[in-house]
């Protein structure tokens, strides 16, 4: 169901959940990038009809609230795949061999520009520094850390997420 | 009290490996049943710093020291009943350097740790950092309770300038006098204090391990400095990355208050204190002071000229205070154990020790802590065992994509801030890559400039462009396009940069490039004229040749090329066609016969 009577995108759950935390929220100072990694947090992304909900209550204009969206990297614009694979490009990882993981990756799962699958069922990007740098080459899949990387073990890997 | 403890590492190095999250339970299963369970206690603890070679999960069992590495779930029991209950050694298992023929040394003994000195990490992988008990029990909150109760705001910051300890978060600058500039005013204005926890320099951790494995030390620390500026309120701004750290800091801050040592009339003074949290959102910018301070008052994390310096107009338009995790957990020593103390540790231009992250190509990857003026020989073939598999030192990066490069002919360089910026490197915030010969110089300096250009703000033209421009200039170079005169124009274009820039991250960008060309110019060269990487890295420069009177003709090559550039048939040398191959190096990796060359 989705809702009419207050301004919202996506479900009603997801809708009154921001609402309510903008509302618990409202005098926060600076409350613009805290409550994007909120909406990031119920929907998965941040689209333009939720940067809008946010710059109408903090009373600002929506290029500041895209602006702060975009600047930081942890902020979405798309929607992700259901699994989200993050390879370490840090030092420590790089000159262990990361950007052939990476690259493995991107081959053998075919994505797109954005980096998703065509399925929905991954989205490759790279990140900097994982803080794990003793098991370099580290990757990511969701909450999942892999690290010591060959490259062989990738399918084993892939095949545990749906 | 316990007789035994056994400290599981639940850093991220060691917890993501499988079958670490059955060990507690596995470990509290065979205690009981061996009957032990009230002498002996299980702690889900921090990073003890070592990550030997990746071989985690690390178990550490104290009094006595014995550092278990890479422990599975069925060699629990062994150590239960072996360790526990007969007092022997599980020598298979054993940190391999504790094990001298036939005894088990303590890892106190051990060349990894006995030439450390630890401070900042002084309760890291020693505590539960969820106990505020246990910091407690090991003098934590009495520095607080002796400034609060002994000492004067000025007799503080005095103390901190005495110690001569500089910033931890790279640039060095004295922590004391940072405070005394923000000291004026007193209880008339607003002031805050800040903590850097946006440990963004790839390849450093030793933040992360603070925040995860001592919390408290941080807390205390900050409320030290709020009371010697006379501030009421703290921030701590973390990266998003260390879900972990925030957690440990929730529950850390949540104690505090409730103990009474965060929140109104702390030890029943009139000091007062509140601590919030901040989220980072992924941008390396945020680490330099200023944007840290734009990024809380949740706008995009630019930069702005300084002056007006943040000691006068800093977060909201107020006086405050920024200082990084690490230098704050050496606040509570110093108060402690007074300034002399720590003055006499390290060497007189730059006091006390310093965190390292040890990575790379090293025996030893983890966290160090040694005294300022420590050889970087020391570091790299002491306590972190040397480059392994037979392979030679090349360089050490310090300083992440701001440092610079420290060739194998200064490795007996003193480690400390004013001999390391001598050399063309920096202190940084304590990242400490180490590489060895497989590594291209020219691609390294490429690699931090990617990541510069990635994480430029855009605030600023010559940070904005300039880094842009550089990095293609190397590109030329790695592609075998180069010219000589590219390496002067590179020079020029880093100068330029390094004067007009808004914030260090333009400043500093091209100290990799400058740093590397100094001290590797041969190999540059070497790449320009020869169209040669040394080091078989840079792709376009490789060819690749099958030797036809070494290939058995076994067709694993042409089985794991992924665009089927090798042809051949069963029992005949194979080929490479050389217009098809994407120079992956799969076929190197597959051939028993060593018949693929790399060029």
């Amino acid at each position: 169901m989705s809702c009419t009577n207050f301004p919202c995108y996506g479900t009603l759950e997801q809708g009154t959940e921001l609402m309510n935390w903008l509302e618990a929220n409202k005098d926060m100072p600076g409350i613009v990038l805290p409550a994007l990694q909120k909406a990031q947090e119920i929907y998965g992304y941040v689209p333009r009809p939720v940067q809008q909900i946010i710059a109408d209550f903090a009373h600002k204009p929506l290029s500041e609230v895209y602006g702060v969206a975009t600047f930081y990297s942890q902020f979405n614009l798309e929607p992700k795949g259901r699994n989200q694979i993050s390879v370490c490009l840090g030092t420590a990882c790089y000159i262990k061999g990361s950007g052939k993981i990476l690259q493995m990756l991107q081959e053998k799962l075919n994505v797109n520009e954005s980096g998703v699958t065509e399925d929905g069922r991954f989205s490759v990007d790279s990140c900097r520094c994982l803080g794990c740098c003793g098991m370099a080459p580290v990757m990511k899949v969701n909450d999942d850390v892999y690290g010591n990387l060959s490259g062989e073990e990738l399918d084993a890997i892939l095949a545990k997420y749906e | 009290m316990y007789r035994s403890y056994v400290m599981i590492c639940g850093s991220e190095n060691c917890s993501s490996i499988p079958g670490h999250d059955q060990l507690y339970n596995e470990f509290q299963n065979q205690i009981k049943a061996a009957g032990l369970t009230d002498e002996v206690m299980v702690i889900t603890g921090s990073c003890l710093g070592i990550c030997h070679e990746g071989v985690g999960p690390n178990v550490a069992v104290f009094p006595e020291g014995s550092i278990y590495t890479g422990v599975k779930v069925e060699d629990v029991a062994e150590i239960v009943y072996e360790h526990l209950l007969k007092d022997n050694r599980v020598t298979r298992l054993l940190f391999d350097e504790t094990v001298t023929v036939g005894n088990a040394r303590s890892i106190e003994d051990t060349e990894f740790y006995r030439k450390q000195c630890r401070i900042a990490m002084r309760n890291c992988g020693i505590i539960d950092p969820k106990n505020i008990n246990e910091y407690i029990a090991k003098d934590g909150y009495q520095a607080l309770y002796k400034a609060l109760t002994e000492m004067t705001p000025d007799e503080v910051i005095d103390v901190v300038l005495a110690s001569g300890l500089r910033g931890r978060g790279g640039a060095g600058f004295p922590t004391g006098r940072k405070w005394k500039f923000a000291s004026g005013n007193r209880g008339k204005v607003q002031k805050y204090v800040c903590c850097n926890a946006d440990e963004g320099d790839p390849g450093a951790f030793m933040d992360r391990s603070v925040l995860e494995g001592d919390p408290h030390s941080v807390i205390e620390a900050m409320a030290i400095a709020a009371y010697a500026i006379g501030s009421d309120h703290g921030y701590i701004y973390v990266r998003a990355e260390y879900p972990e750290a925030v957690e440990h800091l929730e529950i850390a801050i949540g104690q505090a208050k409730e103990y009474g040592l965060l929140g109104k009339n702390i030890f029943g003074t009139d000091f007062n204190f509140e601590l919030e949290i901040k989220l980072g959102a992924g941008a390396f910018v945020c680490g330099e002071e200023t944007a840290l301070m734009t990024s809380i008052e949740g706008k995009r994390g630019e930069p702005r000229p300084r002056p007006p310096f943040p000691a006068s107009k800093g977060l909201f338009a107020v006086p405050t205070i920024l200082n990084n995790v690490e230098t704050y957990a050496n606040i509570a020593p110093i108060i402690l154990k007074g300034a002399e103390w720590f003055s006499s540790i390290g060497v007189p231009s730059s006091t006390g020790t310093k965190v390292f992250a040890l990575g790379g190509k090293i025996r030893n990857t983890g966290l160090v802590e040694v005294p300022m003026g420590t050889t970087l020989r020391t570091i790299v073939e002491d306590i972190g065992g040397g480059i392994p598999n037979g392979r030679s030192f090349k360089a050490a990066q310090t300083g992440g994509p701001s440092g610079g490069c420290i060739p194998a002919s200064l490795i007996d360089t003193p480690v400390d801030f004013d001999s390391l910026s001598k050399i063309g490197a920096m202190m940084g915030s304590g990242g400490l890559i180490v590489m060895d010969d497989s590594t291209c110089m020219v691609d390294i300096a490429k690699f931090f400039l990617e990541f510069i250009v990635e994480e430029s703000c855009g605030k600023c033209t010559p940070c904005r462009v300039g880094t842009k421009r550089l990095l293609e200039l190397l590109t030329k170079i790695t592609d075998g396009r180069g010219t000589m005169e590219d390496l002067n124009r590179i020079e020029e274009l880093a100068s330029f940069m390094k004067d007009n820039s808004l914030c260090a991250l333009g400043q500093t960008a091209a100290n990799p490039v400058l740093s590397t060309i100094k001290y590797f110019r041969d190999e540059y060269i070497e790449h320009i004229e020869n169209k040669h990487c040394p080091a078989g890295v840079c792709k376009n420069l490789l060819t690749y040749h099958i030797d036809p009177k070494l290939c058995r003709g076994c067709t694993a090559c042409a089985k794991a090329c992924p665009v089927h550039a090798i042809v051949g048939t069963v029992k005949n040398p194979h080929a490479i066609d050389t217009t098809k191959c994407i120079k992956c190096g799969s076929c190197i990796e597959k051939c028993r016969f060593g018949a693929i060359e790399r060029k």
